[in-house]
């Protein structure tokens, strides 16, 4: 790998399994447990998260020759909360029930440490278009990982999916899965499943390589 | 041949041991429980059999698998984990459905002892995370409760208890109130003497306070239990209830109701005293024991909910770490002293 052309697929692809958001790097864990009780809350703020991440990202390599290295933290936090802006009011003038639902959590994209750092560790050093396949590989990562998360709560928890109802009335509803306490069960199982995952791939790679010399 | 290796072989420390093992004091502690099982079936039927048999068997099958697909040597050898499974199911309403009992017994094991590093490293008392988790899960199922000394009990089942697994449990029409509840909501206080001998509703093993207090004395007797802590709760809880019921004696309980109503015996003598999650000192013990039973009157007259053992014990679990942090013992050879 060492030396060799980072390819642009890689970009993309990173960012949906082996540097995911969510489930390997741990980045917006307060969106991911607080707004993940239902698959459409989850959907929608996976989505608007992307969104801000591409046009940040886009807009921080653009201007990175020109950024001041002493300002830039202040600099970034200004491009990304002017997209939240326009995030924040698209999602009013779409459903104005899924802007309440969501609450300040909108508005609370600005400080998700997942956008800053993807402006401060990736998009700052790199081009335009490498900034933007990043930024989208990170954004679909951080939505996958945050539908899954609110698939198990609503399914669990709300007997429905995307309002959906699924079960008959007998189901029995876990009320903790609608509970913060169940964005932290279902956020826990599926970081043990994926870290599970991880390890057996590590372990049949290192087995590969040692067979073929 | 073993005489002589006793003296030829070296091994490291400790060379000297007390002859308690893990073993013997959980069997002991099966021991002192093994009433108040009794008088949970004896009460509530065949139900109560069942709860109890289901988070037994759960509990021991969640740790068997869990050492398995880990691959360590499986630890349900040691009684521990059948312990934490009998607990948990003392703590259960009787007519709980059964699938309920198993996800909570799943759960305990898992998530509140194999998760934190198995026996000796579980920071809270596996039986009540289990216990927590159903609460906050089905809270409707876990404040329903059967009838005492029901007519049928030993021959037919309550339609709650055999429910499908996902599926809502149907209740039969007759219902109870637990004292506490009856307490809270109604201004009902029960009869001391019924509180004592268990013939009133709730949790499968919580009823009968004498049957527990001789089970705590037989441990105590063993020298398997730190008395310290049973104590200090009952003495708190005395003390602040007896207070307000003086100042106010309409609208609080006395300290007798409220030491013998709820899960306060079997929390304070059973599941407070658990070794692993209480502190090590005899000072730290008595301040726990104060922490428990202050929180526990706090919930009680003023908390939204009838019954607060289960969390004031889960809270001072938490805090039990920092108990032993502060009140620590001179260390040999430092500091003052006149030696």
């Amino acid at each position: 790998m060492l030396g060799k052309e980072v390819s642009a697929t890689d970009d993309f692809v990173k960012g949906l399994w082996r540097e995911n958001p969510v489930f390997v790097q741990v980045l917006g864990m307060c969106p991911a447990l607080a707004v993940s009780n239902t698959a459409i809350n989850a959907l929608t703020m996976g989505l608007a998260t992307t969104f801000v991440l591409i046009m940040s990202g886009m807009s921080v390599s653009a201007l990175r020759n020109f950024i001041p290295r002493e300002a830039r933290i202040v600099s970034y936090i200004c491009i990304i909360a002017s997209f939240v802006t326009a995030v924040d009011y698209v999602i009013m003038a779409i459903s104005l029930e899924l802007h309440r639902s969501l609450g300040a959590f909108i508005a609370l994209i600005v400080v998700n440490c997942l956008i800053l750092g993807r402006a401060e560790a990736f998009a700052s050093k790199n081009t335009v278009s490498r900034a933007t396949l990043d930024a989208l590989g990170m954004g679909a990562g951080f939505t996958v990982a945050l539908l899954w998360i609110g698939v198990v709560r609503e399914i669990l928890g709300s007997n429905s999916l995307f309002g959906i109802a699924l079960f008959p009335d007998a189901f029995q509803t876990w009320t903790v899965m609608v509970l913060p306490s169940g964005g932290f069960f279902a956020m826990a199982m599926w970081l043990l499943l994926v870290n599970w995952l991880k390890n057996r791939q590590t372990e049949s790679q290192a087995q590969t390589q040692e067979l073929t010399p | 041949m073993s005489e002589l290796k006793k003296y030829l072989e070296i091994g490291s420390s400790p060379h000297v041991t007390s002859g308690d093992s893990v073993e013997v004091i959980m069997r002991n502690v099966f021991i002192a429980l093994l009433p108040v099982c009794i008088f949970a079936i004896y009460s509530f039927g065949a139900a109560a059999a069942l709860v109890l048999a289901t988070a037994c068997v759960s509990c021991i099958a969640t740790e068997h698998v869990l050492c398995k697909v880990t691959s360590q040597p499986s630890t349900i050898g040691d009684w521990s984990v059948a312990i934490t499974g009998m607990l948990y199911g003392l703590t259960l309403p009787p007519d709980l459905p059964l699938w309920m009992v198993a996800v909570g017994g799943v759960f305990a094991v898992a998530v509140g002892k194999f998760l934190f590093g198995g026996l000796g490293s579980n920071a809270f008392n596996p039986a009540l995370v289990g216990r927590a988790f159903l609460q906050a899960a089905f809270p409707q199922a876990m404040t329903h409760w059967a009838l005492p000394l029901g007519d049928t009990r030993f021959v037919e089942l309550p339609n709650s208890t055999l429910a499908l697994p996902f599926a809502q449990p149907v209740y039969d029409a007759v219902t109870a109130a637990t004292p506490l509840a009856a307490m809270k909501f109604d201004g009902i206080q029960a009869v001391n003497r019924d509180l004592l001998f268990g013939l009133t509703s709730g949790s499968a093993g919580e009823t009968c306070a004498v049957l527990i207090l001789v089970g705590g004395a037989y441990l105590v007797a063993r020298n398997m239990m730190n008395w310290r802590i049973p104590i200090s709760i009952f003495a708190t809880v005395a003390a602040i209830t007896w207070i307000f019921n003086l100042y106010a004696p309409g609208s609080y309980a006395t300290p007798a109701f409220m030491l013998l109503s709820g899960g306060l015996m079997l929390g304070a003598v059973f599941m407070a005293t658990d070794m692993v999650a209480s502190p090590i000192t005899n000072a730290g013990c008595w301040l726990y024991g104060f922490l428990i039973g202050s929180l526990v009157v706090v919930i009680r007259f003023w908390g939204g909910m009838p019954e607060g053992v289960m969390y004031a014990i889960l809270l001072a679990n938490a805090v039990s770490p920092h108990i032993d942090w502060f009140i620590r013992p001179r260390v040999f050879g430092v500091g003052g002293g006149t030696g």
